[in-house]
């Protein structure tokens, strides 16, 4: 029942992503930006890697991709929540999980496209890294995703607005992404800044991913970049289902 | 043997200046294929008292059986065997009608093959036909009125929850939706409980009305009946009736002005 609950919504709201090519390449600018603008800046900077400055930013750009798009979709739900639909799903006797599950699992499908996108444009750009590394990448933006969107759907069924929901979300964000050291090793800065990072999910998921863009699997940072990423996606998942179990007002 | 029976039903909302009794107390008992009105004046508990027979709601107090199974214990069932039409309606925008009635079937359990035989037949009986192919936000009032009321029924309910099915309608339509449910009631022995604000409709429609206000039942009985009972004649207007019950004019919530 789950299974088969989970692929109908699935596939309604691929379709529904399908038919917007807007949403399928807009969210990609800001990482292409990053990339193009920002990437050519480090070739010749120290940074504490056994790779290249790509090696470095690219695993940096792909969890900043899954950040900033996981942690808006938010707002297609309020836009359901003001047309009715979701009630009228929640009605219906389809499973609580696969409600959340099937939209989840549709960005991070939409996400993974982005980042499999990125990492050609990064090619491009001079990147080489080992396949099995580039692979691994994909999995934690997949992960990612699941977990951020659950939070950002169960956010938006909670708050219901769009003007408190967008306030929340830049708040949310902005710190997560510059304490993770997405953009820079956090190694690079004083101590501090390196203890109080670890207070962040992301920090242990970019180290686990810079580590396999440099062909490192078995280490500790890919263990606890594991264990973080599944934890993380357990929380929210669970989360997020609850708020679909009883929506209330 | 009552469809729906609630006794005490209650539900309490928390907010920052403190408890809101949306609903008091509610004991209702309906009978399969009655067509129910409650009725009452915005914010009399109407809407709350739907949300929670159709389990989008927890009680807060009380207790209901609803097509035989216990809304608390058993939100599952419920939902099997109800349909419910929220005054919002409930379907995308950018989505086809054949693809919301098809998805709807499908929701409900029905096998894909019979997803689109149940969306060609309720098409059919509803005048969608034509439109299947249309985006909803392409529809019309009335027509997206009774796409709405076909995403409820593809299922078969036994009971139909419909809260204020003909809010926005022209008079028309209106009169058409009311000959809509009196059919699912005459052939299918559909039980159907709606909420509605407007007099002519509670009159015209539903065989028994329950008056709610202040999240209680203050009245209730089939039209004729009220009306001898509160005002006096069974040819007294619900208007005198529902001031009588209530103590206010319904003018505010009169009917809309043919447009």
């Amino acid at each position: 029942m789950l299974l088969h609950d989970t692929s109908l919504i699935f596939s309604r709201y691929v379709r529904q992503t399908l038919r917007s090519r807007f949403q399928i390449f807009f969210g990609i600018l800001m990482p292409l930006l990053y990339l193009f603008f920002f990437g050519p800046l480090l070739t010749e900077l120290p940074l504490g890697s056994t790779g290249d400055s790509w090696q470095v930013l690219v695993p940096g750009l792909l969890l900043q991709l899954a950040l900033f798009g996981a942690s808006f979709t938010g707002f297609a739900i309020i836009i359901e929540q003001s047309t009715g639909v979701v009630e009228r799903m929640r009605v219906t006797p389809v499973s609580r999980l696969a409600l959340l599950l099937g939209r989840v699992l549709r960005d991070a499908l939409l996400f993974m496209f982005q980042a499999v996108l990125l990492v050609l444009a990064a090619l491009v750009m001079g990147l080489r890294a080992p396949l099995p590394g580039v692979l691994i990448g994909f999995a934690f933006v997949g992960l990612l995703t699941v977990s951020l969107a659950s939070l950002s759907y169960a956010l938006a069924m909670k708050v219901r607005t769009p003007q408190e929901f967008g306030p929340v979300i830049n708040a949310l964000t902005m710190p997560a992404m510059l304490l993770s050291g997405l953009m820079l090793p956090m190694t690079l800065g004083p101590a501090w800044l390196d203890v109080l990072s670890h207070v962040t999910p992301f920090r242990y998921l970019v180290d686990a991913v810079r580590d396999a863009y440099v062909g490192s699997y078995a280490t500790a940072h890919m263990l606890y970049g594991v264990l973080v990423a599944l934890a993380f996606a357990l929380l929210a998942v669970t989360a997020g289902t609850h708020v679909f179990r009883r929506a209330g007002a | 043997m009552p469809i729906i029976s609630t006794s005490g039903l209650a539900r309490t909302f928390t907010t920052k200046s403190g408890p809101v009794h949306a609903v008091r107390s509610v004991d209702l008992t309906v009978m399969p294929g009655e067509i129910v009105g409650l009725l009452g004046p915005n914010g009399a508990g109407k809407t709350t008292t739907l949300r929670m027979l159709t389990t989008l709601l927890a009680p807060t107090g009380g207790a209901a059986t609803v097509a035989g199974c216990d809304l608390t214990a058993d939100p599952a069932r419920v939902r099997e065997k109800c349909g419910y039409v929220a005054q919002s309606g409930g379907v995308d925008p950018h989505i086809t009608v054949r693809e919301e009635l098809v998805t709807q079937g499908r929701l409900y359990r029905l096998s894909k093959a019979d997803a689109i035989a149940r969306t060609a037949e309720l098409a059919a009986r509803l005048g969608l036909g034509d439109l299947l192919e249309r985006r909803t936000a392409a529809l019309s009032g009335g027509q997206r009125r009774r796409l709405d009321i076909a995403m409820g029924l593809t299922h078969r309910p036994a009971v139909l929850f419909l809260d204020e099915p003909t809010t926005g309608l022209d008079p028309g339509s209106r009169e058409d939706l009311w000959d809509l449910v009196r059919g699912l009631r005459d052939e299918f022995g559909t039980t159907v409980v709606l909420t509605t604000h407007y007099l002519d409709e509670a009159d015209a429609l539903a065989d028994r009305l329950v008056v709610i206000d202040g999240g209680l039942v203050v009245a209730e009985g089939a039209p004729a009946a009220l009306k001898t009972e509160h005002a006096g004649s069974p040819d007294a207007s619900l208007h005198d009736t529902f001031l009588a019950i209530t103590g206010r004019t319904p003018a505010a919530e009169a009917a809309p002005v043919a447009v």
